[in-house]
């Protein structure tokens, strides 16, 4: 496993660095030079990013497998006992992991420059995009955890910045705080994970190296070991969006819809499944924690599916669907089959990248509009958007032959059968999986089939998207449909180990043939609520009016959360602004201030200007001190 | 011929020191009043040249020069800049002189 042999090499740092220059570039030159320079550096930027990637893949896959090559760029922290290395690594795991966020990455680029053409903030919106994938590329890089910690936090700020894009709305900006302050709950975890590990590694020096990190794994007490894993996870709920901290997702779809593709979607939200994958030693040897985690993961991927059934707006449907699909990873990893969590993670990143493309090209055309309700029938007027977006709802349904089928199946069948899995998960994954069927065929039919709904003016201006941007849902819809077939389990096994459950044929068919079935039921009732009786969801939405508007409300949790955690510490802060920091710390200082003022006024009478007065106290002075002299 | 007793040139020494200091408490004019400085920098010099000869010490009459030295200094930069102040203001009593003030 992580003994095998490690390579050095010497340009892994190459990576990050095309990234880096392409952040340089359009943050100073850029803005002189115009946007056609920008549209061709930024893309390019990443596409040399990805293109090194392959080489280090194919250099990778020549050596023997479990290999990796590492590369200790520079001594970063040394200090006491703790000696951290600015050291990148690409194995199995990562090399997958850098191969999707560049290779997606790049399309999602390449497509932007179409989406933002009109767009005058263009030199910034590449900026940050372009910082995006640096601090992305650091994460899955990184061979040690502060490494990691930074691309962690890098993501983290790109994605405030790019939900806030559009800053002059306020709903933006709030949505991007909301963002940044969720996510900052979760980090606050990973950080006490980080501490509490490397508090346990016992005496020497410690690089917190992964390999390190395995190696040690085994000298540390469970029960401290399943807190170190549980704090970790805090940090992936955060990042990837899970139960409890998930409310953050849905509100980022107010940043531009490439940026949801691309961070929101296919990449940052990966990065806790990620993270997790990359420890999966800590894991093992934490079964409690790894119940957590599936448990977590399989909840999240049922209740943001019921949300997502009853959206109007097409990208917070997708957003609730990435929501739900990432818990299906952290069902995957937390039943310990995490080749399966980033098999999915992968086709998830192409299908999930691609619909979200696809509703930006819907968004584009139809001029700004998001309600599905106004729209219909675009597949006359958008024919690639449209069957590009079939590629990705098929593939994301798991209908057989998909990219989603293989990965969804192989967590579904891990679910049941491995020995971290249970009947419950497998059946909670089970439902989920229907309900993913129901919302998207929904999303589907009522985006692309029917009558139009828009309004005139937005049906004459209804066209489909330039080339820039329908070539990348080509890419994406290629990737969709073929994506299954690269077996990526198998691939991860020497990192990973043996993937822990065996399944019986017969039993893994039978599971194959349930979620096939469910998927086709959720497309069935799909087709027959608004292809067949359009009439027939608001006939049930009166007839379980509770059930209805408790969804379609999604649950409250805005509000709960508002409730229990916002208004209070508004309360409490009103209070120390209002009480404390104007009553007792203003007070303190400004009565210090009038204290001394006051008795100025008292002693300046004293500096008159006349000089014989001076002269006098002098002269009392003077004698003063000589009486004093005389009389002691 | 005999001696002053010492205690005549003290006395006189202080007289003259007391009338330089209510010279400069009293007077308006500043060229008054730098005279009045004279008189007790020179009554400060009586003193040490008497007391030099009442203990046969050459220290006392080594600071008398001193003094004198700076007298001469400060009669120099003193009236020179009572003749600027005089071009400023037309005036050179102190009691008008009191713009230093709060």
């Amino acid at each position: 496993m992580h003994e095998a042999a490690t390579t050095p090499v010497h340009y892994l740092w190459l990576i990050p660095l095309f990234p880096a220059l392409g952040v340089v570039f359009n943050a100073f030159i850029g803005p002189r030079l115009g946007k056609s320079a920008i549209s061709v550096v930024a893309p390019a930027a990443v596409g040399a990013a990805f293109l090194t990637g392959c080489y280090a893949f194919s250099t990778l896959l020549q050596l023997p497998p479990g290999s990796a090559l590492v590369q200790q760029v520079y001594p970063w922290i040394t200090a006491g006992t703790l000696q951290v290395d600015v050291a990148f690594r690409i194995d199995a795991l990562s090399a997958v992991m850098v191969l999707i966020v560049s290779g997606v990455g790049f399309l999602i680029h390449v497509y932007s420059v179409g989406y933002m053409a009109h767009d005058p903030s263009f030199a910034r919106y590449f900026t940050y995009l372009n910082l995006f994938t640096l601090a992305m590329l650091t994460l899955v890089l990184a061979d040690n955890l502060p490494l990691l910690f930074v691309g962690w936090e890098g993501v983290g700020l790109c994605s405030y910045l790019l939900i806030g894009f559009w800053y002059t709305v306020d709903a933006n900006a709030d949505a991007g705080k909301k963002a940044f302050i969720v996510n900052r709950i979760g980090d606050a975890g990973f950080l006490l994970g980080l501490f509490l590990l490397f508090w346990n590694l016992g005496s020497g020096a410690h690089s917190l190296s992964f390999g390190e990190i395995s190696e040690h794994a085994k000298t540390i007490p469970s029960g401290t070991l399943t807190a170190i894993a549980l704090l970790f996870f805090v940090g992936a709920t955060g990042k990837s969006a899970q139960l409890p901290l998930y409310v953050w997702l849905p509100d980022a779809m107010a940043g531009p819809t490439p940026v949801s593709a691309l961070i929101h979607a296919a990449t940052m939200v990966t990065a806790g499944v990620y993270m997790i994958a990359r420890l999966h030693v800590l894991y093992l040897l934490a079964p409690s924690a790894l119940t957590v985690v599936a448990t977590i993961g399989a909840l999240t991927a049922l209740f943001a599916a019921t949300i997502g059934l009853l959206q109007n707006d097409i990208k917070k449907v997708l957003a609730y669907s990435t929501v739900s699909q990432l818990g299906y990873m952290f069902l995957g990893v937390g039943v310990g089959a995490f080749g399966a969590g980033i098999f999915h993670l992968m086709t998830h990143a192409f299908f999930k990248g691609l619909l979200f493309l696809g509703a930006g090209s819907v968004i584009h055309g139809m001029g700004g509009e998001q309600d599905m309700q106004k729209m219909g029938g675009l597949r006359h007027h958008m024919p690639i958007t449209f069957w590009t977006f079939v590629f990705a709802t098929i593939a994301i349904t798991g209908i057989p032959g998909f990219a989603g089928f293989f990965s969804k199946d192989e967590i579904l069948a891990q679910a049941f059968g491995s020995p971290h899995g249970s009947p419950w998960l497998w059946a909670i994954g089970f439902v989920a999986a229907g309900l993913t069927s129901f919302y998207m065929y929904r999303l589907l039919f009522l985006t692309f089939f029917g009558d139009c709904r828009a309004d005139d003016r937005t049906r004459h201006h209804l066209h489909e998207s330039p080339l820039t941007m329908t070539l990348p849902l080509m890419v994406l819809a290629v990737l969709s449909a073929l994506g299954g077939y690269i077996h990526l389990p198998a691939f991860l096994e020497p990192v990973f180990g043996h993937e822990a459950g065996h399944i019986e044929a017969t039993t893994e068919h039978l599971l194959m043939a349930a979620s096939v079935a469910v998927a086709l039921a959720g497309l069935g009732l799909a087709y027959l609520f608004y292809m067949v009786q359009p009439g027939l969801p608001m006939v049930l939405a009166y007839k379980a009016a509770g059930l209805y508007n408790l969804i379609y409300n999604k649950y409250w949790v805005d509000e709960l959360y508002d409730a229990l955690f916002v208004h209070p510490t508004v309360v409490v802060s009103t209070w120390l602004w209002r009480i404390f920091d104007v009553g007792v710390i203003d007070a303190l200082v400004n009565g210090t201030a009038e204290t001394v003022a006051a008795n100025s006024g008292l002693w300046r009478r004293l500096q008159t200007g006349n000089l014989q007065q001076y002269a006098v106290s002098m002269l009392l002075g003077a004698v003063a001190i000589l009486g004093y002299l005389a009389w002691r | 011929m005999t001696a002053v007793p010492i205690s005549w040139y003290l006395i006189l020494g202080a007289v003259l020191f007391t009338i330089g200091t209510l010279g400069v408490l009293i007077r308006r004019n500043v060229i008054v009043i730098f005279l009045s400085i004279e008189v007790m920098l020179n009554a400060v010099n009586l003193v040490f040249v008497s007391l030099s000869r009442h203990l046969h010490s050459m220290d006392g009459q080594v600071i008398v020069f001193f003094v004198m030295t700076v007298a001469a200094a400060e009669a120099a930069v003193g009236l020179a800049i009572i003749i600027t102040v005089f071009r400023n203001r037309q005036t050179v009593n102190v009691d008008e002189l009191n713009l230093l003030r709060w």
